[in-house]
């Protein structure tokens, strides 16, 4: 399918892809970290964000539902995302704690299927609780004035014009967040104890054990943290495309996951160049080739790019110690 | 070597005074035997190994296995039987690459779906074309172990995670085209988008075709031994021991000369073949294939298959794949729930039954859950008459024992959904604490379990059956790792 060049079209695609591209640079932060300390695929990761999704949306029907929000929006959209991010922390922690912690000297296969297991267990948990039907968190109308009428709210308004194409308020909350907390895990990681301790600890936990870190606090911390970003980008998800349903882990975390490969694992620039990577990618698939051909583009990347350089394009070789 | 001599004498404690020293050579020969000898299940599998040979327990299987259609009735020979079956053989092809090669091969449903598409195309309406069974199952069977080869070259580079992903990658893309891409060829959709395709040729023994679920059955069964004779052969050759030796340690044996790669691909191949020659026995049996046959929960019931009877055992996959086809068959939403709920409270009671050292404590537990449950009961009644009066989803014979014991409100949408969320906290904290605590909260979490079973996993057993079959994964891996026919992997200090 061939499309005469279009401005308009190109920087729609763009804006989208960036936004899409973001909530995966969140994603794969989770996926990279864990693997950057643990060598541990964390198969569950995309369920921890389908969790945080559920749980922004929990929020928001506690509160009055989407339609007649108790409080004024903006409270309540920074109530979602607290809620969400450590409703997931603790979920990470749980996770680790129990499913992982117990075959940390296991041979290397255990936790991988243990990963697989858990996955499983939160996805259908999240069908027999939440049910198969599709919960909306209504965007388009909310805060919105007279929601009954499908009035636009406040979400939607175009904060900026680019060539005709708006750029709504959503999409600017998403990438506003995104940056501030990618920020915020950069200073972490380089500049606080916690953060010079994941680093140790993932660059060789024995010896960083031997120098009096607790590793395993680290380690649960780690996740923590990893599953708090995934939470945030279960809201993203939420407020973007305005619906949660339990089995949307799954492809988000295959696409992160991507994004975290893609960019190097284990390293977080990586991470969040890889995640705008395959936003970009799924958006211009979508738009160019059309729809059903995007998940395959994305598959098909993250194929190449293991294929040509298995360390990604910000990775660094691992070496493998005999 | 002389015992004694250099190496001075430790006096052991006095049950190991008779046992050689360590580091002679006796003591490493006797490996073997020091392995750890739990009670229980372990010491069980150690015992059927022993008292029975291969060949015994091949005879066992197969004089079961022959005579069950003799009284099954049609239905049930094809949820029971013919499933089972079809799992062994799944089954024993992830066996190959997991257990014996140890890679990891999450792609390993969409082989099994690619042997089931071709084998639609070879032989169905679909194009109309009809090859004989003769002709087009080693088609099948040589290109899906082609395309199994093709997967497997990436593993060549890539190390075990990666390796997982690319072919969990591989398994959603074959969904995705399968389902969606649908490429035209011919003038027809080649695989059918999501209504798949239909009106597949039944197998055929040299033009004879097997249309009753019989004939079925045996051709199948026959198919299971020839494999399984073929594979316990396999195992116990020089590829077989180079598998497990790759499986342990792929640099050790690659420091010992061992073709690495070429045996990984091999692994690859075979299990990719047998996945083939499911997917053409399946797509034939079942006479129409969509593609949500060979998503991602099939993959995760065989691996439970081949995890439960212990990686690496074939006794295991075929006791695996018996125990997990007939849970699964119990939880069918077609299936009477009164069946389910039996062999649920059976399960937990054998569970318990394991776990619940000494024996009279099992006891105290059994009879505690009951008299707890009855005091819940009538306290639940006392507060408000609307929190017991549910009804039992069709309860049967026990329906009346049930409704008095268990609470099932009407009404109060949320309580299910609470009571399942309570659960799994319960089980997590029995796993933290020790003791009499232990005992004492086993009780209420017994009684909960009772409760989660007859408030929501009754009314959708199907998502319960998944829900079960993911925890199942995570304990196994967590407590028993080698399931339960396998052997403990040798430690390295």
């Amino acid at each position: 399918m061939i499309v005469a060049f279009n401005a308009e079209l190109f920087i729609q695609l763009l804006v989208n892809g960036i936004t899409l591209g973001s909530l995966y640079g969140l994603i794969a932060l989770g996926y990279s970290m864990v693997y950057g300390i643990l060598k541990l695929l964390n198969f569950a990761h995309g369920d921890v964000y389908m969790i945080g999704a559920f749980v922004g949306y929990g929020v928001l029907s506690l509160l009055g539902g989407p339609l007649s929000p108790n409080i004024s929006l903006a409270p309540l959209i920074v109530l979602m995302f607290l809620a969400a991010m450590i409703a997931s922390g603790l979920l990470g922690v749980v996770i680790e704690r129990f499913a992982y912690r117990p075959l940390r000297d296991a041979p290397r296969i255990a936790p991988l299927i243990s990963a697989l297991g858990v996955s499983f267990f939160l996805q259908n948990s999240a069908l027999l609780v939440f049910g198969s039907q599709f919960r909306s968190y209504d965007s388009f109308v909310l805060g919105s004035k007279n929601p009954e009428f499908f009035e636009p709210g406040p979400l939607t308004d175009p904060v900026f014009v680019i060539k005709h194409v708006n750029v709504q308020l959503i999409q600017v909350i998403v990438l506003a967040t995104t940056a501030g907390l990618m920020v915020a895990l950069t200073v972490l990681v380089a500049k606080t104890h916690l953060g010079k301790a994941m680093r140790a600890t993932s660059y060789d936990r024995e010896a960083a054990a031997m120098m009096g870190i607790d590793t395993d606090r680290v380690i649960a911390s780690t996740f923590f943290i990893g599953s708090l970003l995934a939470g945030a980008a279960g809201v993203m998800f939420g407020l973007l495309f305005s619906q949660v349903f339990h089995f949307m882990g799954f492809l988000a975390g295959l696409k992160g996951f991507t994004a975290a490969v893609v960019g190097g694992i284990g390293s977080i620039p990586g991470a969040m160049l890889g995640g705008l990577l395959v936003g970009l990618a799924e958006s211009f698939a979508a738009g160019y080739l059309g729809g059903r051909w995007s998940d395959l583009t994305v598959f098909g990347i993250l194929i190449l790019v293991l294929l040509i350089r298995p360390s990604g394009l910000l990775g660094t070789r691992a070496i493998q110690k005999v | 070597m002389q015992t004694g001599g250099d190496i001075p004498e430790v006096p052991g404690r006095p049950d190991e005074r008779d046992r050689p020293r360590v580091g002679v050579d006796e003591w490493v020969a006797s490996v073997e035997g020091r392995r750890e000898d739990r009670v229980g299940f372990a010491r069980l599998g150690r015992r059927i190994d022993a008292l029975l040979p291969p060949w015994a327990r091949l005879l066992i299987f197969g004089v079961f296995a022959a005579t069950l259609p003799l009284w099954m009735d049609r239905g049930d020979l094809f949820a029971y039987g013919i499933f089972t079956l079809i799992y062994i053989l799944l089954g024993l092809g992830l066996n190959v690459v997991v257990g014996y090669a140890g890679l990891l091969d999450l792609g390993y449903v969409a082989l099994f779906g690619f042997g089931a598409y071709f084998y639609a195309l070879l032989s169905s309406e679909h194009y109309g074309i009809h090859w004989p069974s003769a002709v087009s199952i080693p088609v099948v069977v040589v290109s899906t172990a082609l395309l199994g080869l093709v997967l497997g070259i990436p593993s060549r580079r890539l190390l075990g995670d990666y390796l997982a992903i690319v072919t969990l990658f591989f398994g959603q893309a074959f969904v995705v085209f399968v389902n969606a891409a649908n490429p035209t060829v011919r003038g027809k959709g080649l695989t059918g988008g999501p209504n798949g395709i239909a009106d597949i040729d039944p197998n055929d023994l040299f033009g004879y075709e097997l249309t009753t679920r019989r004939q079925q059955y045996w051709f199948i069964l026959g198919v299971v031994l020839l494999v399984l004779i073929g594979l316990h052969f396999l195992s116990e050759s020089r590829t077989g021991r180079a598998w497990r030796a790759l499986r342990e340690d792929p640099l050790a044996a690659e420091a010992m000369s061992m073709p690495v790669n070429r045996l990984k691909l091999k692994a690859f191949a075979f299990g990719a073949g047998i996945a083939g020659l499911a997917g053409c026995i399946f797509a034939a049996v079942l006479t129409a294939v969509t593609s949500g046959n060979f998503a991602l929960p099939i993959l995760i019931t065989i691996y439970a298959v081949v995890i439960l009877g212990g990686i690496g055992s074939l006794t295991g996959v075929v006791i695996g794949a018996i125990v997990i086809n007939v849970s699964f068959q119990f939880l069918a939403p077609e299936n009477p729930q009164d069946n389910a709920r039996i062999l649920f409270y059976a399960v937990v009671i054998l569970l318990l039954v394991l776990a619940v050292r000494p024996w009279w404590m099992l006891g105290v537990v059994l009879g505690g859950v009951v008299v707890f449950g009855f005091a819940a009961h009538a306290i639940a009644e006392a507060i408000d008459p609307s929190w017991t009066a549910g009804a039992v989803v069709e309860g049967g014979r026990l329906a009346g024992v049930i409704s008095d014991w268990v609470i099932i409100p009407a009404g109060h949408e949320r309580f299910a959904n609470v009571a399942y969320i309570t659960l799994i906290v319960a089980v997590l904290a029995l796993t933290r604490i020790h003791g009499w605590w232990r005992t004492i909260l086993l009780v209420p979490t017994l009684y909960l379990t009772a409760i989660v079973w007859e408030t929501s996993f009754v009314e959708q057993p199907a998502v319960a059956r998944w829900i079960l079959f993911g925890a199942l994964l995570v304990t196994l891996m967590t407590v028993r790792p080698q399931g339960l026919l396998g052997t403990p992997r040798v430690e390295i200090v």
